[in-house]
C-alpha cells in the first residue's frame, strides 16, 4: 500500500517524533507515506469566510497532487487533516470555490474533490484494520490505562470531517485496545484545549486544558494519547498527566520505537 | 466602516449564514468553552446582526474569544452556525488596515522554546489580514 502524505509544517520541526514514529509504524505495518513535492503549510486553521479562496490553495495543491499519483491523502496532524479535509469537501460540492480555486491550477482537467483524504487512524482502522494491526504487535502495552484526547479538529464538524461520531468518539479508544493497553473514557475527551488562543490568552488555555487533565486523571488514567502538536503543547502547560503522540506508543508496541528515534 | 446594511450584506456573505434562522434555543451559548470569556454571547451573535447592531459585535472581545473548536455548529439544530457568524465579524475588524489584533512587535514576548510552528500560522490567519 502507498499513500501521499501531507506531514505539515510542525511535523517539520516541534513534532519530527509524531511524524518519525508514524513512518517507522507504517513501514512494519507494510505500508508507504510518500511526500508530494514542495507541499506548502495549510495554514493551520480552516479559513471559515465564504470569500476566502487564495488561503485554501495549498490545500488544493496537496490534493491535486494526490490525485494525478491516483493516490489517497494521508494526514497525521489534527489541523492539517481538519483543513484539507475541509477544503476538499469544498471543492466536491461547493461550485463557486471549484471554479475560483482551479482557475489557479493548470490541471488538465479541474479539480473537483476526487482524492480521499484520510487521517493515520482511519488507515489504520480502514486499511490496515485493528485486527491486523493486533497480530502485529510484538510488545503489548498491557496494563497501561490511556485516555484518548480527541480534541475539536479530528472530530467537529461532524458532517464534514465523518471521522467518528462527534459527541461519542471511539476510534482512538479502538487503537488503544490494539495496542494491547486499557482505554479510559473521560467526559473531557472531545473538548477544547484552546487551540490558537495560548498565545495570546495563556491562562485561559491553561484552565481549559486544566479540565482535560483533571478529568482524564478522575477517571483512572495514566496518561493522555493525542495526534495534534498544538493540543500537546497546550496540555503539557497544564502538567498534570504525561501526553504522547499516539504514534509513539504505536512505535513501541510495535516494537520500532528505537529504530524511529534515529530517523 | 461602510453604512449598517452594508455591514450586515458583508457578514452575511463573509459567512455564508442565514442569521434568521436562529431560534434562539441556546445550545450554541451551553457548548461553547468561552461562554464565560465573552461580553456577547454565541446565542447572542445572530440577533446583533439582524438588528444591524454590527459596530458593538465588532467592538466585542467575543471575537478574541472564539477557539474555532466548533461545538456550537455541531450542536445548532438551525444550522445557524454561531462560529462562521463571529468569524465574519472578525472579518470585518482584521481586513481593515491597522486593525490586527496580533502586532508584529508583541510576537517576541509570546514566544517559548516549545511553541508549535502551527500555534503561530494558526493564531496569523485568525489575529491578521
Amino acid at each position: 500500500m502507498k499513500f501521499s502524505y501531507y506531514p505539515g509544517c510542525t511535523l517539520r520541526t516541534k513534532a519530527r517524533d509524531l511524524d518519525a514514529y508514524a513512518k517507522a509504524s507504517a513501514k512494519a505495518l507494510g505500508f508507504t507515506l510518500e511526500e508530494p513535492e514542495d507541499w506548502q503549510c495549510c495554514g493551520g486553521v480552516y479559513p471559515l469566510g465564504t470569500d476566502e479562496i487564495a488561503t485554501k490553495l495549498s490545500s488544493v495543491r496537496a490534493l491535486c497532487d494526490a490525485k494525478e499519483k491516483g493516490q489517497d491523502l494521508v494526514t497525521l496532524c489534527s489541523a492539517c487533516h481538519h483543513v484539507i479535509k475541509r477544503v476538499n469537501h469544498d471543492m466536491k460540492h461547493n461550485a463557486d470555490m471549484r471554479q475560483k480555486a482551479n482557475a489557479y491550477m493548470q490541471n488538465e482537467e479541474p479539480y473537483a474533490g476526487e482524492t480521499e483524504v484520510l487521517h493515520f487512524l482511519e488507515v489504520l482502522k480502514d486499511r490496515v484494520g485493528f485486527d491486523v494491526l493486533k497480530e502485529k504487535v510484538t510488545n503489548p502495552l498491557t496494563g497501561k490505562k490511556i485516555g484518548a484526547y480527541y480534541g475539536c479538529l479530528l472530530l467537529r464538524p461532524g458532517k464534514v470531517l465523518a471521522f467518528d461520531d462527534p459527541e461519542n468518539p471511539s476510534i482512538i479508544e479502538d487503537f488503544i485496545r490494539a495496542i494491547g493497553a486499557e482505554p479510559v473514557i473521560y467526559p473531557y475527551r472531545n473538548e477544547c484545549c484552546g487551540g490558537y488562543i495560548s498565545l495570546k490568552e495563556k491562562e485561559q488555555a491553561k484552565s481549559m486544558c486544566d479540565m482535560v487533565l483533571e478529568s482524564a486523571a478522575g477517571f483512572g488514567a495514566e496518561m493522555l494519547i493525542t495526534a495534534c502538536p498544538l493540543c500537546m503543547y497546550n496540555l503539557n502547560k497544564s502538567g498534570k498527566l504525561p501526553v504522547h503522540y499516539f504514534t509513539e506508543l504505536l512505535a513501541e508496541a510495535l516494537g520500532v520505537k528505537e529504530e524511529a528515534e534515529t530517523l | 466602516m461602510n453604512n449598517v446594511k452594508n455591514q450586515v450584506d458583508r457578514i452575511r456573505q463573509i459567512s455564508g449564514v442565514n442569521p434568521y434562522k436562529c431560534m434562539k434555543c441556546g445550545k450554541c451559548s451551553a457548548s461553547c468553552p468561552s461562554f464565560n470569556e465573552m461580553d456577547i454571547k454565541p446565542h447572542q451573535f445572530a440577533s446583533y446582526i439582524m438588528n444591524g447592531e454590527i459596530e458593538a459585535l465588532a467592538a466585542s472581545k467575543s471575537l478574541w474569544k472564539c477557539l474555532s473548536c466548533f461545538a456550537c455548529l455541531e450542536r445548532c439544530p438551525r444550522d445557524v452556525e454561531p462560529a462562521k457568524l463571529i468569524d465574519a465579524a472578525r472579518q470585518l475588524v482584521v481586513r481593515q488596515k491597522g486593525q490586527d489584533y496580533l502586532k508584529a512587535d508583541e510576537i517576541p514576548a509570546l514566544l517559548d522554546p516549545e511553541l508549535p510552528q502551527q500555534l503561530l500560522v494558526s493564531a496569523f490567519r485568525r489575529y491578521r489580514r
